[in-house]
C-alpha cells in the first residue's frame, strides 16, 4: 500500500483525497490518504520516508530538494493538474497610486502569508530582480493568516487585495487567478490596474523521492492519469479540487521559486531556508 | 472567429464575449488594447480548462462529449438529462439522479398541456371568490353538523393532497407538463384544507369528530405505492365520488359561505377526475394488463379495509341534518332519502369513469362496489 500526505488546508481537502483515493483504489492501486497541518511537517514525513508520496505545494518541492540536496538524493514531480502550470503573480495598484515598480520605491506593498510562494515570495523576488529591494526601498506588509500552509487557502492574498481596496497600502500581490476571482468578487477596487507580473512558473505537484518505490508509484501516476473528467464520479472530484486533467510533473516551472529562495533577501525568505536546510 | 474587445479588459467583462465567441467557435483569436490582454488571458482560459496560445484560445474539449440532448422519451428517461428541460443540452459528466418514475408509458400524457393551461387560468381566490362577510346564522345542531361534514372535508383533502406530492418528485423532470398538472392538483387541495378549515371556525364552533375507519381508509391512499394504482384510487374513484358529494353540498348546504367553497373545490376536483381518467384510459389503450393491475389494487385496498367501519358514523348523520337544514323530521326524512341517493349518484359516476378507462360494464358495477364506504 502506498500512503499519499496531504496538507488539509481546506475541509474540503478531506472528501478530494478520500475520493481520488478510493478512484485509485476501485482501480487496482492501494494507496490510502495522510493529513497534515503544515507543509512542513509533511516535508519532514517524505523526506524520512513515512509518507511515499505527497501532494505538494511548490514551496515544499522546493523545501524538499534542499533538504535532499544536503543527503545526495533528488525529488520527483510524478503529476500535477493542467491549471497548475504556467501560472504568474501580478501586482496591482490604484488609478493614481503607483503606476510602476519604479514608483513603488517609498511606498508599502501587501503580500500573502510569509509563506506564500504565489502572493509573497515569488513577487517580492520579482521586485528585488528589478532593482526594488523588499523591506528597503518598499515598505512589504505580510498577512500572515494560516502560516504553514503556503498560502494554498488564498486568505491571506485575499486580506493583501483587501488592504488596497481599503486604502491600507499602495499596492498588492496576488496570483493572476485571483486577479479575476477578486475582481468578481468586490475584493479588489474597481480602479486597481497590473503594474507588474511575474513570469510564468507552476505550482502545486504529486512528489516523491528518486529511488523510493519507484515501479509502484509509476504505476500509481500511470492510473491517476487516466482519470477523465468527463467520468460522473471524477467529475466531482475535478471540480472540488480545481482542474480539468491531471498531467505529468515536470520540474523546470518550479524554478523560478528555486531561485527566489535561494535569493530573495527578505525575512520571508530567511525563515524558508532556515527550515529546510535544517532539516 | 475573431472577437474585437477594444478597450474591455478580461478581467472586467471582456472574458464574457470570448466565452460567447467560443460557443459557436473552437478557436477564437481576441483582439483588444488592454496591455494585460494576453496574460488575463491565459490565466481564464486555464481556470476554465480551455488551451490559450499568444491571444487566440482553443476551446476545452469533452466538456460535452458523452453529454446529452434532452427530449421526451417514447421509452425511458434518461437519468443524465437530470433537472434540464427538454431540448436543453446536458453537460458530459453530469451526476444521474434516480427518478423511479421514468417511463413515457406509464406517466406522459398528452393531454397535460391543455389540463395544466385550464388549471392555471380557473385557480380562483378564496379572498375574492367566497363570501365570508355573509351574516348568516344556522342554529346550533345545524352549524354542528356542517362543521362535522368540513371535519370529513378537511381529512379527505389533506390526503389527496399528499399522494400527489409523493410521487411528484418520482417523476422524471422531461415529463414537466404531467408535473405541473400535480403541482396544481396539491395546490389545488392545501387550498380546500384551507377554506374549509376558514369555515369551520368561521362561527366560533370548530371541528367535529375524526373517525377510526376514515383515517384507515386515507392511509390506505398513502400506503399504495404504485402511480398508476394510486392515481386509479385516489382521483378517479376516490375524488370521482367526491366531486357528487360537493355538488350535492354545493345545492343543499344552508349557509352561502359552505356553499361557495364547496362549488369552488368541486370545479377542481372534476378536473383531477378528468386527467385520470383521461391519463389512465390512454395508459390501458397502450398496455390492457392494466386493466388486472388497476383491479387489484382497488381489490387489495378494500381487503386491507375490511375490519374497518368505513365512514365516520357521525359524518352520514351530519350530512342528512345539513340537506334538512334542521331538526324537523319531515325534512330530516326528505334529507336522508336525498343523502341515500347521493350515495348512489356516487356508485353510478364511479362505474361511468371505470367504463371510460376501458373496464368492461359488468366489472365496473362489481369494482365500484368495492370502493371504500368513507367515499374518498
Amino acid at each position: 500500500m502506498l500512503l499519499l500526505g496531504a496538507v488539509a488546508y481546506d475541509p474540503k481537502v478531506v472528501p478530494i483525497w478520500e475520493g481520488i483515493c478510493a478512484w485509485l483504489q476501485a482501480h487496482g492501486v492501494d494507496v490510502e490518504p495522510v493529513w497534515f497541518f503544515r507543509y512542513e511537517t509533511l516535508v519532514q514525513a517524505l523526506v524520512s520516508g513515512g509518507v511515499d508520496v505527497a501532494w505538494h505545494s511548490p514551496l515544499a518541492v522546493v523545501q524538499t530538494e534542499r533538504a535532499l540536496h544536503r543527503r545526495g538524493r533528488t525529488l520527483r514531480l510524478l503529476a500535477m493538474r493542467d491549471t497548475d502550470q504556467d501560472l504568474t503573480s501580478v501586482i496591482v495598484a490604484r488609478r493614481g497610486g503607483p503606476s510602476s515598480l519604479d514608483t513603488l520605491r517609498g511606498r508599502r506593498i501587501a503580500v500573502g502569508a510569509w509563506d506564500s510562494p504565489q502572493a509573497t515570495l515569488l513577487p517580492l523576488n520579482h521586485l528585488q530582480a528589478n532593482g526594488v529591494r523588499p523591506g528597503k526601498d518598499v515598505d512589504v506588509r505580510t498577512y500572515d493568516l494560516l502560516v504553514g500552509k503556503h498560502g494554498d487557502h488564498v486568505g491571506g492574498e485575499r486580506l493583501a487585495a483587501r488592504a488596497l481596496r481599503d486604502g491600507d497600502v499602495d499596492a498588492a500581490a496576488l496570483f493572476d487567478g485571483n486577479l479575476l476571482a477578486f475582481r468578481a468578487d468586490g475584493s479588489l477596487p474597481d480602479d486597481a490596474e497590473v503594474i507588474a507580473r511575474t513570469g510564468m512558473y507552476d505550482h502545486c505537484a504529486f512528489a516523491a523521492l528518486t529511488g523510493h518505490r519507484e515501479a509502484e508509484l509509476d504505476a500509481w501516476t500511470r492510473v491517476l492519469l487516466t482519470m477523465r473528467w468527463e467520468d460522473p464520479v471524477v467529475r466531482v472530484l475535478f471540480d472540488l479540487e480545481g482542474l480539468r486533467e491531471w498531467r505529468p510533473g515536470r520540474t523546470h516551472g518550479i524554478e523560478p521559486l528555486r531561485h527566489a529562495v535561494a535569493t530573495l533577501d527578505h525575512e520571508a525568505a530567511d525563515r524558508v531556508r532556515r527550515f529546510a536546510d535544517t532539516l | 472567429m475573431r472577437v474585437e474587445l477594444g478597450d474591455l479588459a478580461i478581467d472586467r467583462g471582456g472574458s464574457v464575449l470570448v466565452a460567447n465567441a467560443l460557443r459557436d467557435a473552437g478557436h477564437v483569436e481576441v483582439e483588444g488594447t488592454d496591455p494585460e490582454l494576453e496574460s488575463n488571458l491565459r490565466a481564464w482560459a486555464r481556470a476554465r480548462g480551455h488551451g490559450a496560445d499568444g491571444k487566440t484560445v482553443h476551446r476545452a474539449t469533452g466538456r460535452f462529449d458523452g453529454g446529452a440532448e434532452v427530449v421526451l422519451p417514447t421509452g425511458t428517461a434518461d437519468a443524465r438529462w437530470g433537472f434540464a428541460p427538454r431540448g436543453a443540452r446536458v453537460e458530459a459528466g453530469t451526476a444521474a439522479w434516480n427518478w423511479p418514475l421514468d417511463d413515457a408509458a406509464v406517466v406522459w400524457d398528452e393531454d397535460a398541456a391543455r389540463i395544466y393551461s385550464s388549471a392555471a387560468a380557473r385557480q380562483w381566490d378564496p379572498a375574492r371568490d367566497v363570501p365570508w362577510d355573509d351574516g348568516f346564522r344556522l342554529d346550533e345542531p345545524v352549524e354542528a353538523a356542517v362543521c362535522q361534514v368540513l371535519t370529513y372535508l378537511v381529512e379527505n383533502e389533506v390526503a389527496a393532497l399528499s399522494v400527489p406530492a409523493t410521487f411528484l418528485p418520482r417523476i422524471h423532470p422531461t415529463f414537466a407538463e404531467v408535473v405541473q398538472v400535480l403541482a396544481v392538483q396539491v395546490a389545488d387541495e392545501a387550498r380546500h384544507a384551507a377554506v374549509f378549515t376558514r369555515r369551520l371556525g368561521l362561527r366560533g364552533h370548530g371541528p367535529g369528530t375524526s373517525g377510526r375507519g376514515g383515517q384507515a381508509s386515507l392511509a390506505s391512499l398513502l400506503a399504495e405505492p404504485d402511480f398508476l394504482s394510486a392515481t386509479f384510487l385516489l382521483s378517479v374513484l376516490g375524488e370521482g365520488s367526491f366531486v357528487e358529494l360537493l355538488r350535492w353540498l354545493a345545492d343543499c348546504a344552508p349557509d352561502p359561505v359552505t356553499r361557495a367553497v364547496v362549488r369552488l373545490a368541486a370545479q377542481d376536483e372534476a378536473r383531477h377526475v378528468a386527467f385520470a381518467v383521461g391519463h389512465l384510459r390512454r395508459v390501458v389503450e397502450r398496455d390492457p394488463a392494466w386493466l388486472d393491475k388497476l383491479a387489484g389494487a382497488l381489490r387489495n385496498r378494500s381487503a386491507a379495509l375490511a375490519a374497518t367501519s368505513g365512514l365516520n358514523e357521525d359524518v352520514f348523520d351530519a350530512l342528512v341534518v345539513v340537506g334538512a337544514g334542521s331538526l324537523e323530521p319531515d325534512a330530516i326524512g326528505r334529507s336522508f332519502a336525498s343523502v341515500a341517493d347521493l350515495v348512489r349518484r356516487m356508485d353510478r359516476a364511479r362505474q361511468g369513469h371505470l367504463a371510460r378507462i376501458g373496464f368492461p360494464a359488468a366489472s365496473a358495477i362489481e369494482l365500484s362496489g368495492w370502493h371504500t364506504r368513507n367515499f374518498m
